[in-house]
């Protein structure tokens, strides 16, 4: 089964990344951008086919590696 | 005299470590003793007063700072020592490393200016009664090097309070007048907090280098300060 992990920072931590793209995107005429955040994105391929252990196993994967959980959030998306 | 004690150390090694060296001559010449090496996949450590993790870029500072390294199988091994109350000093990347396998509270950053920062900066003394600080004054102004891009320290409010009312800042960024406010704050960090201890005062992390300041030849020695004062505490 393939998922997707989406690392971003948790509200109120600054981006200093994000903030950088948002002045960016204004120089280059882009209007209208209130805020930009940025994050990352982790694709999985696991052995795994049951999508509840499948979320589970990612879990712990996310807690114990992918995820700084002081900083960062992180969603799990399962695809088949 | 310095070397007159002895202090049995050693120094892990990661691959993309480059201070590692750079500690060893600090700590050898503290101690009189050389600290011995210990490459990250050994599953044992030597017996040894102090365990240090130098700087570099373990692993290219592939996920986060420090995140790889974190689970090096020689950290599981560390983590038991410095639980044992085994003091563990991590500089800049040892830093990272330890905030990330949580020994010490909080989280490192990319600086505010996304730049990568290499110069002096002066520090101030926050709590001189630990075995790595015994030889400051709390109070003293330092001047030792910076030289990272992920050096921006970062934890909730909540824990901020409590480390600081715990006495658990080592060092805070500030001007050479020892000023603190944010022309003084290199990276963007919480408090101007360079370096901290765990809650038993076995462990410190700090951002600064002060193995690189510790030769009077290399234009100081405020940094040989804390390698005397771990020979004199535990050698």
């Amino acid at each position: 089964m393939k998922a997707r992990v989406h690392v971003t920072l948790k509200d109120g931590v600054l981006d200093p990344q994000g903030k950088a793209i948002a002045n960016a995107l204004g120089a280059l005429g882009f209007e209208g951008i209130n805020q930009v955040r940025q994050g990352k994105v982790i694709e999985l391929d696991i052995e795994e086919s049951d999508p509840k252990k499948a979320r589970l196993a990612i879990d712990r994967m996310c807690d114990k590696l992918l995820a700084n959980t002081v900083i960062e959030d992180y969603t799990i998306e399962l695809n088949g | 005299m310095r070397g007159a004690r002895k202090l049995k150390s050693a120094i892990i090694v990661f691959p993309g470590s480059n201070c590692d060296r750079d500690v060893k001559v600090s700590l050898a010449a503290a101690s009189g003793t050389p600290p011995v090496m210990v490459w990250h996949r050994d599953r044992s450590l030597p017996k040894v007063d102090l365990i240090v993790l130098p700087g570099g870029f373990s692993y290219g500072d592939y996920l986060r700072a420090g995140a790889m390294a974190a689970h090096s199988p020689i950290m599981a091994e560390v983590m038991d020592a410095a639980g044992r109350g085994t003091p563990v000093l991590g500089i800049c990347n040892g830093f990272q490393i330890l905030a990330e396998t949580g020994l010490l509270p909080g989280t490192l950053m990319a600086n505010a200016t996304l730049k990568f920062i290499c110069r002096d900066v002066h520090l101030r003394v926050e709590n001189s009664s630990s075995m790595f600080t015994a030889g400051y004054r709390t109070g003293d102004v330092v001047r030792i090097p910076i030289a990272h891009l992920d050096g921006n320290y970062h934890a909730d409010a909540g824990t901020l309070d409590r480390i600081e009312g715990e006495g658990r800042i080592a060092f805070r960024y500030c001007g050479p007048d020892g000023a603190m406010d944010d022309d003084t704050n290199p990276n963007g960090s919480a408090r101007n907090i360079a370096g901290v201890f765990n809650q038993g005062g076995n462990v410190l992390g700090l951002m600064p280098h002060p193995e690189r300041l510790a030769d009077a030849q290399l234009g100081g020695t405020d940094g040989m300060v804390m390698f005397d004062s771990l020979v004199e505490a535990l050698g």
